[in-house]
């Protein structure tokens, strides 16, 4: 057979020979991405450490499911697909790209692996392709500049709209695509001409129609378009590769990276500085993050990586309620300082405090660490830790909040925010009533018990939560459990305390406590508190087993040990609003709903945002003390969401979400139509009772 | 500038039922948690403040026991460079001329361009600042809200009736007391005032003052305590009841009858 079409290595674009074109493209290519990456990992030489090069198994497994499978992607379910579709026709294209990139050099250069009939398969897959990811550019570009969704809007205060860029890879991946499928058709359309054997084009395929559209063009417009569309495709290839790290589109070649060292454990804290323990904070000289190179390497990756789609802030309960903090622009703006610090020429600039300078005190105080921006994030980024690295910055410069400081102070000298005596930390137990049904040992070496009943700061001290102190003492008297508290032995647990960035006043707290628990025997712990609940299992180490009481009821309910009453009213419709810190956080989501399906004739209805996707109603511990700038409040919000749900009673596990959605319920006036009752009264309240005296 | 801030240690009201004991002579001083007197701590990030725009030290100074230490590192860890404990059994029972008698004994020993103290002690009389700055023939301003530091001289403002503001030029060295919410006092945790755990904080008795023994302490007091009592329960309260036009009708009547509105 002899080749009448002159390939791009033989042929010669104007006085250069075609292979010498194409040889020297990708070498100058590669040579000035491999500049740009350079210089993009300067900053992360700069940076602190993180650990991150455990677990290999878990982290490939995670990197199967979220990378390559995407799998956070269709909680959105339009863009998610087509980025779905973007993606695996990315991966596939990937293998067509290097081949074409040979091709330049060489003819009979293929990848390996790729000749014979895997090629043939091969080539029908890419240009299917190849025409869904036109077809997905196309809609992307539609839902970009025409309809707009709302989350990719960018705020006056954080710069200028993000659209062009977008715009402008779209355009760059739609001329690729294009450019190859005309390299693709104009062949094959000569060798029609020719009556040759051609490589079979997948039908309906970008490249088959427009080889039918080619079929009658001239042999020498066919060479040309042949040629030139390899060449286009070749320039535009490798200024996209070198694009990449200018922005957004970075996470096409960080995300894998991104994934693989993503965070394992949820519902934890980094601890100050990686690699240095407990015992040797006192020689770190600076706590948290105050300059950017304060922040991990993965924290910086993390910058790198943002896609820029809006997910973390479109769920961010403060954005939601107008508090100056979206974490999108966390993290932009960390991204963007970093490339204005670190610039491509010229040498790094001296860096600059973060707060006062890309963020305010307010944004980083303004988050309530709900974590639904991680829960959402398709890239597995961060961001409690990193709020929670700004906040121990501000706490070691003594730039706190005045509204926190003196809760921080008597957490310090009282072991509770309250600043109430530590010797008034049982009085809940001494209600008269109370007190006949159930008498709740305090467990001060003289007493013991199998299992304790961690009360914590809110339920002790609050006359509205005490009621949920003594629903969960009735509650596990009638499981039958042995069980105890530590009275004024017992402090806060210091879960907010750790997150608010006071890492010292934490440790003394947890250690407190920690002894305390440890002296009294106990087996087991249980908590109706759900940030006491993250606290002691996630935070504190080498305690006995810790369960919220919702799993304990569930558990006790199911061995029929806990018999339910059925429901008084048929009025009622209830909801379950599930606590920041017992559903993302520690992944409960069950145990509660089982429990409310437990109790005969209860209606239930699910408010659309639920479970993982739960709306944070304000934050609790010492988020109850900060005053933030807000239009609304994140309760107000939350209690709506319930009426719209067609709800009529709010369901918590959670004191603190008692104490917003309460104070919600008033400020939107729907006082008349709705209630709260924590999901341990509620059960009180259904409990049959087996005690001869109420029979 | 070198600037000097007398602190006191008091039971932090916000954590702390303040109770009469038995005897009715002091309060019940079990299970209390002190910290610094809350108008000399805006008092000491005052003159840290001053003293990061314009350099120079600031010493805080006490007069009390071992156990008032304690707010003396606290105030060290944020940002003052000296502590001073001035603890003597003769100054025990001193009133507020004792103490600001003992003050001025320290001031003297020194060279301080400006001396700070809280408006008033949460178990104090307000009388230290005023007296200290006569004992020392200084010039003096109560109640300042702002400082402004030029030509060798402050410009001062001081709360006045209604929350207007009086601004005055006083002349250096001399002795001001700070009212609260003249600035926001940083905050100081655990950390901080490890930080400064191991410095040694000098000690000054009497002698070391050239104090007469006698002109201070509780021999010496001219004002003494005699008693304590809480005043008895004024009639209650009364909840007015109805709607809320009602209630807000009700509220007019009450208000207008009392003159308040025409």
């Amino acid at each position: 057979m002899v080749e009448v079409i002159v390939s791009p290595a033989q042929a010669r674009y104007l006085v250069v020979q075609g292979r010498v074109l194409f040889s020297i493209i990708p070498l100058l290519g590669i040579a000035c991405f491999a500049y740009i990456m350079a210089k993009r990992v300067a900053p992360l030489l700069q940076s602190a450490p993180d650990f991150r090069f455990d677990q290999i198994s878990i982290r490939l497994t995670r990197s199967l499911k979220y990378w390559l499978g995407q799998w956070r992607q269709p909680r959105y379910l339009l863009a998610g697909v087509l980025h779905i579709i973007l993606f695996a026709g990315f991966v596939t294209l990937s293998v067509r790209s290097v081949s074409l990139v040979a091709l330049g050099i060489n003819d009979s250069l293929v990848v390996p692996g790729f000749s014979g009939g895997v090629g043939h398969f091969y080539n029908l897959i890419k240009d299917y392709a190849a025409t869904l990811v036109f077809l997905c550019v196309m809609i992307a570009a539609i839902r970009r500049g025409v309809i707009k969704p709302a989350r990719y809007a960018v705020p006056a205060r954080y710069g200028k709209d993000h659209t062009s860029e977008a715009i402008l890879v779209l355009g760059l991946i739609a001329i690729l695509i294009a450019s190859e499928s005309a390299f693709e058709a104009s062949r094959a359309a000569i060798q029609m001409q020719l009556g040759q054997p051609a490589e079979t084009l997948a039908p309906l395929s970008l490249a088959w129609m427009m080889r039918n559209a080619l079929v009658s063009t001239p042999r020498p417009w066919l060479q040309n378009l042949h040629l030139d569309s390899y060449l286009i495709h070749e320039l535009t290839f490798f200024a996209f590769l070198c694009f990449l790290p200018m922005g957004k589109h970075f996470h096409v070649i960080t995300s894998l990276f991104n994934v693989y060292f993503a965070k394992l454990r949820r519902g934890t804290v980094k601890p100050v500085r990686w690699g240095v323990g407990d015992d040797q904070l006192d020689q770190v000289k600076s706590f948290g993050v105050k300059k950017f190179e304060d922040f991990t390497w993965k924290h910086m990756l993390d910058f790198y990586s943002c896609a820029d789609c809006g997910r973390c802030s479109d769920q961010c309960p403060a954005n939601a309620v107008g508090r100056p903090l979206s974490p999108r622009f966390i993290t932009i703006k960390a991204r963007d300082y970093s490339f204005r610090h670190y610039p491509l020429f010229g040498k790094p600039r001296e860096s600059e405090p973060l707060i006062g300078g890309i963020y305010s005190e307010d944004e980083i105080w303004s988050c309530t660490t709900c974590g639904a921006c991680e829960e959402e994030c398709p890239l597995m980024m961060e961001y409690i830790d990193k709020i929670v690295d700004l906040r121990r910055g501000m706490i070691d410069e003594g730039n706190v909040p005045q509204s926190l400081q003196k809760p921080l102070k008597s957490l310090e000298s009282r072991g509770n925010p309250y600043g109430k005596q530590e010797k008034k930390k049982a009085e809940w137990t001494k209600n008269k009533d109370f007190q006949q049904m159930c008498n709740v040992k305090v467990l001060d070496g003289k007493n013991s018990a199998k299992t304790l009943y961690f009360v914590d700061s809110i339920t002790s001290y609050d006359d509205r939560m005490q009621s949920i102190g003594r629903a969960t003492a009735r509650i596990l008297s009638a499981a039958g459990e042995d069980f105890g508290i530590l009275g004024p032995a017992e402090k806060d647990s210091g879960n907010e305390v750790r997150r608010f960035g006071e890492e010292m006043l934490f440790q003394s707290l947890r250690d407190h406590n920690a002894d305390a628990i440890k002296a009294s025997r106990v087996q087991r712990i249980v908590t109706a508190d759900p940030h006491a609940y993250n606290a002691l299992k996630n935070d504190y180490k080498g305690l006995p087993p810790v369960e919220h009481i919702s799993q304990l009821i569930a558990r006790e309910v199911k061995a029929g040990k806990i018999k339910l009453n059925r429901v008084e009213s048929n009025e009622a419709v209830y909801t379950y609003h599930d606590p920041c810190y017992l559903g993302r956080h520690n992944q409960v989501y069950d145990d509660p709903r089982g429990v409310l399906d437990a109790i005969p004739g209860l209606k239930r209805v699910e408010m659309s945002r639920c479970r993982d996707r739960s709306f944070c109603c304000g934050g609790g511990g010492l988020m109850l003390f900060y005053e933030p700038q807000e239009e609304q409040r994140m309760g107000v919000l939350r209690a709506n969401m319930a009426a719209e749900a067609g709800a009529n009673v709010i369901v918590t596990a959670c004191p603190f979400c008692m104490v917003n959605i309460e104070d919600g319920i008033k400020v939107a006036g729907l006082e008349e139509k709705m209630t709260v009752i924590d999901l341990a009264e509620l059960v009180d309240k259904h409990i049959v009772s087996e005690s001869p005296a109420s029979a | 500038m070198e600037i000097l801030v007398c602190a006191r240690r008091v039971p932090d009201t916000s954590e702390n039922e303040i109770q009469l004991n038995s005897a009715g002579n002091d309060i019940e001083r079990d299970d209390l948690v002190y910290s610094v007197n809350e108008w000399d701590n805006y008092a000491v990030e005052e003159a840290i403040q001053i003293v990061d725009r314009l350099g120079g030290n600031v010493t805080v100074v006490t007069v009390g026991n071992e156990d008032d230490e304690e707010i003396l590192r606290r105030e060290m860890a944020m940002g003052a460079k000296h502590g001073v404990l001035i603890s003597d059994e003769a100054f025990d029972g001193s009133d507020g001329r004792g103490l600001a008698t003992i003050l001025a004994a320290f001031v003297k020993k020194g060279k301080y361009d400006l001396v700070l103290t809280g408006v008033q002690a949460e178990a104090g009389e307000a009388q230290v600042g005023g007296m200290l700055a006569a004992m020392l023939d200084y010039p003096f301003a109560s109640l300042v809200n702002s400082i402004e530091a030029f030509d060798g001289k402050l410009k001062v403002s001081r709360e006045i009736e209604g929350g207007n503001r009086e601004m005055n030029e006083i002349d250096l060295p001399c002795v001001l007391s700070i009212q609260t919410g003249i600035n926001e006092p940083r905050y100081v945790g655990i950390r901080g005032i490890r930080q400064v755990a191991s410095v040694e904080i000098p000690s000054y008795g009497a002698s070391d003052l050239s104090l007469d023994a006698s002109a201070v302490g509780e021999a010496a007091a001219k004002v003494k305590r005699v008693d304590y009592f809480v005043p008895p329960m004024a009639k209650g309260a009364e909840m007015l009841q109805g709607d809320r036009e009602e209630i807000a009708s009700k509220v007019i009547e009450l208000i207008k009858a009392k003159g308040g509105l025409k």
